[in-house]
């Protein structure tokens, strides 16, 4: 072995990585969980720290919304993305580890149903139907169009939605089906949502949800469904519908819960006040639905009085305004 | 007389052109066969070939100094690969630091040292198996083993050793592979004027199969740089924008190891986190990293071959 040119090689390597600019040691608010809320949370990271010019660090990561509450309720994490409010086992996990938590709801997101454009048999549905194509009891048996409504064409039904692992499925069949996990399993499922867009915009057979952020930017190359909501108007999903609560149950909020020990330090307690403060302006920029001011306001106030726990109970509820929801009693 | 004369001759036509008949067959089968290998390889090398136009047509857009200047952003136009390039370097470096002498040794051990019994047998056969583990794995092991046994967090030490665990057997088995083809006769020489077992390997052996061993560490390490599953396992972020402390401080002693516990992300993360996007406006930093990600391998597949080139060169016997 030559060691001399490999002693050259790596101090070559040692130079030119400390031409890179040197950093000093920062504190490190850490963050983890769902996709779906990643853009808002780095789009607030981003600005929080070119505003604190690198004094203080945020590092997000996307393991999931189940896979951010294990890390958080093993300590590793400061703040915790979800797009489910927590499950009763995971509050177990904290209690368990003697983690306590503020549950801040930051934006909505509306699921929604796609179809091809060439699906001009369709415009809406009802939940009802939704279930019929999705429920545990479909597999196998609903394959057509006109199985679901005899209306529609008999031509093959094919379904595309995310993997079992988002907290997309999880909301959805807990809004559509009554139970969280409960759903068919023989449809094209990925974690990626790209490739279900891709699915709708090839296949005029196509039905498929996801974030309202993945419909948005594909709005050309699809439809969206309208759904019929409790009080048996068919809604678009957009804004507007989402704010005022007309578009049910598939609107849903999207949370952070951050830890309260974590909170006490004062890097933490300044990136959870920039969030909620900033959050207007940038959920928007990311595509996803601002809550009223009213609701980010009720939030500041939970920090500010260290609100513990979640109002969900560990089941998710569906179709509640998060003005509701923030005044609701909270159970740890 | 004449009858069975010509009868003979008659026979001996029919067994020559049976000869003959057999032998065009044959070498019809043998040009069949180089038309069909010839058709597969150049199949492999276009859809390789396309492949990487089409990302670096895809991702056109992006190249400059400024995608590897920046961190990433919300902001498709002004998001780069900074953390991602520098990430994927550190923890490369570890991974050669660990992989290389622990996989040479174990190799000089196994092929020169080792007595040929059951026991090596179990573990040569282990060290091939070894290579066929899927990744994931790995990264299963290494979070309980480096990140929580070991305490070592989510960090680019954790992730270097993983996939120096990864690669070890490719480089145990190439370098194996190239130690063994030295010439029995350059050790017995050696060992003729005296030399020691352990002055024939460092002075003989390892020197002359050392182009074969670096072409391992360098194939192996271009799998490494591609992995994702592992690193995504052991807790690789997907957005980070700050660099590890410099291993390079102003004041004594001037090195700093600090930036081994320091979080990371690499390149195929990076990229991944672009393609799932709602924003199509990601699609091309997505494209552009992938590019470059394979220009990486390509260029260290490239000094793979330079390198045992130059080797070849040099070794006279």
């Amino acid at each position: 072995m030559n060691m001399k040119s490999l002693a050259a090689l790596l101090s070559m390597v040692t130079i030119g990585l400390s031409a890179v600019p040197f950093v000093a040691q920062a504190q490190t608010v850490k963050i983890d969980g769902s996709s779906t809320v990643f853009p808002i949370t780095e789009a607030v990271a981003e600005e929080f720290q070119i505003q604190k010019r690198g004094k203080i660090h945020v590092t997000v990561g996307i393991a999931g919304t189940g896979g951010g509450f294990k890390k958080f309720c093993a300590g590793t994490t400061d703040i915790s993305n979800a797009s489910r409010p927590i499950l009763a086992a995971e509050m177990q996990l904290c209690k368990d580890a003697g983690i306590k938590y503020i549950e801040l709801p930051i934006a909505y997101d509306a699921l929604t149903v796609a179809v091809n454009p060439k699906a001009t048999w369709v415009d809406q549905i009802t939940v009802a139907e939704l279930k019929k194509m999705w429920e545990p009891a479909a597999q196998g048996s609903i394959k057509t169009w006109n199985q679901v409504n005899a209306k529609w064409p008999k031509q093959p039904l094919n379904l595309f939605g995310p993997g079992t692992d988002s907290g997309t499925f999880d909301y959805f069949t807990e809004a559509v089906n009554g139970k969280a996990k409960s759903s068919r399993g023989d449809f094209t499922a990925s974690e990626d949502d790209n490739v279900l867009v891709q699915g709708v915009t090839q296949n005029p057979n196509a039905l498929a949800y996801f974030g309202y952020a993945y419909y948005s930017a594909n709005a050309s190359k699809m439809k969206a469904l309208k759904v019929v909501n409790s009080a048996g108007q068919a809604v678009a999903p957009g804004d507007a519908s989402v704010l005022d609560g007309s578009y049910n149950p598939l609107a849903r909020p999207l949370f952070i819960y951050v830890n309260a020990d974590s909170l006490k330090k004062p890097e933490v307690k300044e990136f959870v006040d920039f969030f909620l403060n900033n959050a207007p302006t940038l959920v928007k920029e990311v595509k996803y639905v601002p809550l009223a001011p009213a609701a980010y306001q009720f939030a500041k106030e939970h920090v500010k009085n260290g609100k513990l726990g979640t109002v969900f109970g560990g089941s998710p509820k569906v179709g509640l305004k998060v003005e509701d929801l923030l005044k609701m009693e909270a159970k740890q | 007389m004449s009858d069975t004369h010509t009868s003979s001759q008659g026979a001996n036509k029919l067994v020559a052109e049976v000869a003959m008949q057999s032998l065009r067959r044959h070498k019809l089968i043998d040009q069949f066969f180089v038309i069909v290998g010839l058709t597969i390889l150049f199949a492999s090398l276009l859809t390789l070939a396309l492949l990487f136009t089409d990302l670096v047509r895809d991702g056109a857009p992006r190249f400059g100094w400024d995608f590897f200047t920046h961190f990433p952003s919300r902001n498709a136009e002004r998001a780069g690969i900074l953390s991602a390039w520098v990430g994927t370097s550190l923890v490369m470096l570890v991974t050669v630091c660990v992989a290389m002498p622990i996989g040479v040794a174990a190799a000089v051990y196994l092929e020169e040292y080792a007595p040929k019994n059951w026991f090596t047998a179990i573990i040569e056969i282990n060290v091939t198996n070894l290579a066929g583990v899927p990744s994931i794995i790995y990264g299963l092991l290494a979070l309980g083993l480096f990140v929580y046994k070991l305490n070592l967090g989510q960090s680019i030490a954790s992730a270097g050793l993983t996939l120096a665990l990864l690669i070890l057997p490719i480089v145990i088995v190439a370098s194996r592979e190239a130690i063994r083809a030295v010439p029995r006769n350059i050790r017995e020489a050696a060992y003729a004027l005296g030399a020691t077992r352990w002055e024939v390997t460092a002075h003989h052996v390892v020197p002359y199969s050392s182009g074969g061993i670096l072409t391992g560490l360098i194939i192996g390490l271009s799998r490494a740089i591609g992995e994702t599953a592992p690193i995504i396992t052991i807790g690789a972020l997907a957005f980070i924008a700050f660099l590890p402390t410099s291993p390079v401080t102003s004041d004594f002693p001037y090195v700093s190891f600090t930036w081994l516990s320091d979080p990371f992300t690499v390149m195929p993360i990076q990229m991944f986190n672009w393609v799932s996007r709602p924003d199509t406006a990601f699609q091309v930093n997505a494209a552009a990293a992938g590019a470059i990600l394979l220009a990486m391998t390509l260029l260290m597949n490239g000094i793979a071959i330079y390198v045992r080139y130059r080797f070849r060169k040099k070794i006279n016997w």
